[in-house]
């Protein structure tokens, strides 16, 4: 019975041609993290995907699309055997998501290489995809992992900073991380650790080194759940009020409610915050608010920036993503509305975008929210484009 | 020196965690020949039932407290309705049977509390440093853990050598068939061995969990170290599991703490500390296969 009603269905399809093709949904595959104790994350980025579905009225180009969620439960091989479900099974037209660039690295061929499918990095930006590695089939919405330490270094080589002790979990984005801030940061770096990631949450021996070191400050890289309990233990070591503490995705719309007031005063940087004053920000700020009670982060930004590149594509051919050569010309526009107000592709599809530094705050109403409070750097370039051999 | 008696302190406070892990392991393996693998599982609940009973009663001490007999009640489960049919078997099927436990409380977790992690808050009180030495800071909550593992250490080592059911402890570890024909009641006795290794574990798992926060499949990792550590202490000795847990906590924090630096000393800075992590990780290994080739049943092992 059911073979009988899906033959029917594919004879239906076949004798309407174009006509059903125009109905067939577009598809969206979206590989994140929803499980396990970095899930926080992932459902950050899920709730801002549902929200570009709903702005875009759940049509791209005239035709429907749908999004695959699916879960690598922040492990690189599991991200991979997903990434590859997505294109063999799914068949989907675009992938997007990934916020880990260990997992990026795993997945990256399978879906740009041997599935020839399009793949936006809505967070991971590993320094390889951006210099050597990099790929038509690659865009990214965020950003590549040296740029945002490198606007912090710079902020605080301004700021007359005179040196620094670096923390990061040991995987591809902490390796750039602590590379890119001493790029931009000329002073001492009085210490340095890289610590077992993803399994080691206790920062104590670390965190002694820091109180005997005696840096100006210090500087770290430790997103989601990781960032809660190094502040934790930071605070909890006697450091807070002695050594100031700079970051890069460790404080942020997702820890802050756990984090609390443990984190007012901390400055980071980053390339959208939430209070950036553009019209389709304030819209997407608003209508997250008001849905889920809590602020977004930048992991929902740049996820709701994916969709929307996707969108500006298939509005530019009408809904046809059969030819990827098309797609990807369309895509290298950004003829979007960024959250973060525009920005330009580079050659290796990178963004060219500023940075801000934001402080953690307080909001009017008692939430815990981060506001910009400079811009650090102005149309910034990637340290790797130079590597790429795209023009 | 203040840094050094800091980094001692952090491994003692690692150890003791190790221990109270390690210790329920050592007794079901020594006295009922049972590998648990699910060992961790207890770890993992006990943290879970503390913060649950935590977010009920708004008090970390009072949900702690809860939490112990709580565990001790899930232990007795799960020894009547699964580990009771498996002390017959060989350790293969141990191995099998409690593996899939632990599948099976990753799952019940997953369904009960979610999949997304939680995190349980430092008490308010112990959100400070106390001074061990004058001028040298040490966070509370950790020195509280030192103190709550040691007394617990104490507590243990009284139980085994000094009182009855000690007694019937140590001479379960030495000949099972014997006690049992002197007429001792082993189903009871086991069921009351399980019991308190859940208990121990479930302590260390709600003790850990404001610094590693709570998540599934976190006993996982932490249970491989503690099998690592009944191996170099000696299978079914408590004094060896706690020498043990000792070694093993001041060379996992001598790894973090000291082997960047002396690896820089003849390796670039970058090379230093990316390799420093990896080489703490194996460090511990190395140290248990010494010291099987040294004495093959373990620093304080009995059998031959």
């Amino acid at each position: 019975m059911k073979s009988k009603l899906f033959g029917t269905a594919t004879i239906a399809a076949l004798a309407f041609g174009l006509p059903a093709m125009a109905q067939t949904p577009i598809k969206i595959g979206f590989v994140s993290t929803f499980s396990g104790p970095q899930a926080a994350i992932g459902e950050d980025m899920r709730r801002s995907v549902e929200l570009a579905k709903e702005h875009l009225g759940g049509k791209m180009g005239g035709r429907p699309f749908e999004i695959i969620y699916e879960d690598d439960q922040f492990k690189p091989d599991v991200g991979k055997q997903k990434s590859e479900k997505l294109v063999q099974q799914d068949k989907v037209n675009v992938i997007a998501g990934y916020i880990w660039s260990n997992v990026l690295l795993a997945s990256l061929k399978t879906v740009t290489d041997e599935g020839d499918t399009i793949l936006i990095s809505s967070n991971a930006g590993p320094s390889q995809i951006a210099g050597e590695l990099c790929n038509k089939n690659f865009f990214s919405t965020s950003w590549n992992n040296d740029q945002t330490p490198m606007a912090m270094g710079q902020y605080l080589q301004e700021k007359g900073v005179k040196s620094l002790y670096l923390m990061a979990g040991n995987y591809a984005a902490g390796k750039d991380m602590l590379a890119g801030v001493k790029r931009t940061f000329k002073g001492e770096i009085k210490g340095e650790d890289l610590t077992k990631w993803p399994d080691q949450l206790d920062f104590s021996a670390e965190l002694a080194k820091v109180g005997t070191a005696k840096p100006d400050g210090i500087f770290i890289f430790y997103p989601g759940a990781h960032g809660v309990q190094f502040l934790q233990q930071y605070v909890q070591a006697g450091l807070k009020g002695k050594i100031p503490l700079y970051q890069v995705f460790s404080i942020d719309a997702i820890t802050l409610p756990q984090q609390k007031e443990l984190a007012l005063g901390t400055l980071g940087a980053q390339e959208w915050v939430n209070d950036l004053p553009n019209e389709q920000n304030k819209k997407y700020v608003a209508d997250f608010k008001k849905k889920h009670g809590v602020y977004p982060s930048y992991y929902g930004a740049q996820s709701y920036d994916s969709i929307m590149l996707i969108a500006s594509a298939a509005e530019a051919l009408k809904g046809d993503l059969s030819n990827k050569d098309k797609v990807r010309a369309e895509m290298k526009k950004a003829n979007f509305k960024s959250l973060r107000g525009g920005f330009k592709y580079n050659t290796n599809q990178f963004p060219i975008q500023n940075f801000y530094i934001q402080e953690a705050v307080k909001d009017p109403e008692g939430m815990m929210t981060v506001k910009t409070i400079a811009t650090a750097v102005k149309d910034g370039k990637d340290p790797y484009y130079e590597k790429c051999p795209m023009k | 020196m203040d840094y050094l008696l800091l980094q001692v302190l952090n491994g003692v406070q690692l150890g003791l965690l190790m221990f109270l892990l390690a210790a329920g392991l050592t007794l079901t393996f020594g006295i009922m020949d049972l590998v648990n693998l699910a060992h961790g599982s207890l770890y993992m609940m006990g943290a879970y039932i503390a913060w649950m009973l935590i977010g009920w009663t708004d008090s970390f001490v009072l949900g702690a407290l809860l939490a112990l007999p709580a565990t001790f009640l899930l232990g007795i489960v799960v020894e009547a309705i699964v580990m009771r049919r498996l002390y017959v078997r060989d350790h293969l099927e141990q191995v099998l049977a409690t593996f899939g436990l632990i599948l099976f409380f990753n799952e019940l977790v997953r369904v009960i509390w979610g999949p997304a992690g939680k995190s349980i808050a430092v008490p308010a009180f112990l959100n400070r440093t106390v001074e061990i030495l004058p001028g040298v800071p040490y966070p509370a909550y950790r020195f509280a853990i030192i103190v709550v593992g040691a007394l617990v250490a104490i507590l243990l080592a009284w139980l085994v050598a000094r009182t009855r059911i000690g007694m019937l402890i140590r001479a379960g570890a030495s000949n099972r068939r014997m006690i049992g024909a002197l007429g001792v009641n082993i189903e009871l006795l086991f069921t009351l061995v399980f019991g308190l290794g859940a208990v121990f574990a479930g302590l260390a798992g709600l003790m850990a969990a404001p610094i590693t926060s709570v998540k599934i499949g976190m006993g996982d990792d932490i249970l491989i170290l503690a099998f690592v550590i009944i191996v170099i202490g000696g299978i079914g000795s408590i004094k060896g599991a706690f020498v043990a847990a000792m070694v093993v906590g001041q060379i996992d924090i001598v790894g973090r703490a000291f082997l960047p630096d002396f690896l820089k000393t003849f390796l670039s800075a970058s090379a230093a500390s990316s390799a420093a992590p990896a080489i703490s990780q194996v460090l511990i290994y190395i140290v248990m296969a010494g010291v099987l080739v040294w004495r093959p049943t373990g620093l304080f092992g009995q059998r031959t």
